[in-house]
């Protein structure tokens, strides 16, 4: 049984007094411990796809299983205990967070809603925590506001990691972030993954972050899955043209004599 | 070579800030040609990009020299234009974008509305944007983001400036869009033989067009020099640890495939 099995899934929009279908009869499924990189360019509805699986807008159509529940047949307390199990980190992160918080209350409350430890032994985890993400147990008086973005990218990591998640939804959790702190962050999911066998959904536009982390990558074009396959023959053998438009956008680093690089778009 | 802009000695701190943005900065602007200006946050870069354009902010100060070769700055937005992340930003929401790439061409040319609409329609098709007579009539929400980013370049060339400052012009954009982005300012630029300020965190994507390459750290320039000499021996230890960060489709992946 896999731990996450998505069929059929659909989702339509409408849009300036246009139907817009956002995503269309998408099937995929997800290991444990494994790393799926989700690609598309804008509106080719991976984030669509990953709001539907973390249950922030409904779907119109499809099923999700999940750690063997039906995923979006799930409610109230039942899918507030399960939402355990699947956690998220963003691009955007300071929108994430309540300004006015401190670290160590970011880190409280899934520590706290969850049950995770009692409350007791919070402080010592939420040190733990932070520790596990390369950063100070100092930090926890920390405003959120006074960290750095890669810091804060760090904590965000810590609060998904809190709940002891099997699936992490990444949607563009890196590209906010400079290259060389970039590196060192998907570094550590990396760890993490091997570490405590944590599956993630690695949603990204940029086909460089997800070669980096993915086992396998799926391609998305105007709501479909137009490519699924590991993510080297993705790379080096792309049968769909979006997966080649994706492949051809990203900027190769040109360091020979001045040969002007063309864009081939 | 005589430069178009000669900077010298140039620090600005913002009111407020303890730490000045830019540090002593020293380089020069050359006619014609596609500077590159790279760095990460903080580095100052687009701190350089508002003191050219002279948009800093009130109460920030300046030191040091910058010298026009024709005695004086040029114009904003008549002799100079600007391209920013954000173009939502940049795009009145409540204007058609007809009237929006139209009001420079207007107002700095002395067009009349008819003939700078027309100049807008021209503009539109210039950069490619699809239904050109369509979109003049639209407003800013009814577009994509890359189409936003089309409309503010337009407008931003509509009164055929000198030169042209891009500061983080793609980074909001995904990747297919900044390609296509990055391919359409160098080919306007270069037929216009207008002079182009780039400002990028991304040293790859500069280094596919950039004549010169500016590094900048912590308000600092660090090197600069012509694109190649730079990226392919750097002197810095700070540019071989940026160009040693980057990442494409050939860097070694972080796992094994093979899922255990």
């Amino acid at each position: 049984m896999m731990l996450l099995d998505i069929a059929n899934l659909s989702r339509r929009f409408s849009s300036g007094g246009r139907d817009v279908a956002a995503l269309s009869d998408v099937s995929l499924t997800l290991a444990s411990g494994e790393t799926l990189g989700l690609a598309g360019a804008s509106g080719s509805g991976k984030s669509t796809l990953a709001r539907i699986l973390l249950r922030l807008i409904p779907a119109d159509g499809g099923t999700i299983h999940f750690e063997e529940n039906d995923w979006l047949k799930l409610s109230g307390a039942e899918l507030r205990r399960r939402r355990a199990k699947m956690q998220m980190v963003f691009q955007d992160i300071l929108g994430a967070f309540n300004p006015r918080a401190t670290v160590a209350s970011v880190l409280d409350d899934p520590l706290r809603i969850h049950e995770i430890v009692p409350k007791a032994e919070r402080p010592k985890e939420i040190a733990a925590l932070l520790e596990r993400v390369g950063l100070p147990a100092s930090y926890a008086t920390r405003s959120i506001r006074e960290v750095s973005g890669g810091q804060r990218q760090r904590i965000a990591i810590a609060r998904a990691i809190a709940t002891r998640p099997s699936l992490i939804v990444l949607d563009e959790a890196v590209s906010a972030l400079d290259v060389s702190i970039r590196g060192k962050i998907l570094e550590l999911l990396v760890e993490l993954q091997q570490e405590r066998g944590i599956a993630y959904l690695f949603v990204s536009h940029d086909l460089a972050v997800l070669r980096a982390v993915s086992h396998r990558i799926a391609v998305m074009e105007a709501g479909r899955l137009v490519e699924i396959g590991a993510a080297s023959q993705v790379i080096e053998n792309p049968r769909s043209s979006a997966a080649r438009a994706l492949i051809a956008a990203v900027p190769r680093l040109v360091t020979g004599l001045p040969e002007r690089h063309h864009y081939d778009v | 070579m005589s430069a178009l802009c000669e900077i010298r000695g140039l620090s600005v701190t913002y009111q407020g800030h303890p730490v000045p943005a830019l540090t002593n900065v020293d380089i020069d602007i050359h006619p014609g040609e596609r500077l590159a200006i790279i760095g990460e946050s903080g580095s100052g870069k687009s701190t350089l990009a508002r003191t050219i354009a002279g948009l800093l902010p009130a109460g920030a100060r300046v030191r040091g020299e910058m010298r026009w070769s024709i005695g004086q700055a040029p114009l904003p937005g008549r002799d100079m234009g600007f391209v920013f992340q954000d173009p939502s930003a940049s795009l009145n929401p409540v204007l058609t974008i007809g009237e929006q790439v139209a009001e420079g061409a207007r107002r700095n040319l002395g067009l009349t509305w008819k003939a700078a609409h027309e100049r807008a329609l021209d503009m539109l098709e210039r950069v490619r944007i699809p239904d050109p007579a369509k979109v003049l009539k639209a407003f800013p929400h009814q577009l994509s983001g890359g189409q936003r980013q089309r409309v503010a370049i337009a407008a931003a060339l509509a009164t055929g400036p000198g030169i042209l400052i891009a500061d983080e012009a793609t980074s909001a954009l995904d990747m297919i869009v900044q390609a296509e982005i990055v391919s359409l300012l160098d080919e306007l630029v270069r037929e216009a033989g207008m002079t182009l300020v780039f400002i990028t965190h991304d040293v790859a994507l500069a280094s596919g067009f950039a004549d010169r390459v500016a590094i900048f750290r912590n308000g600092e320039l660090v090197e600069a020099g012509p694109v190649g000499a730079v990226l392919t021996a750097p002197e810095n230890g700070y540019t071989r640890t940026l160009l040693a960060s980057h990442r494409d489709l050939s860097t070694p992946p972080l796992i094994r495939e093979a899922a255990t």
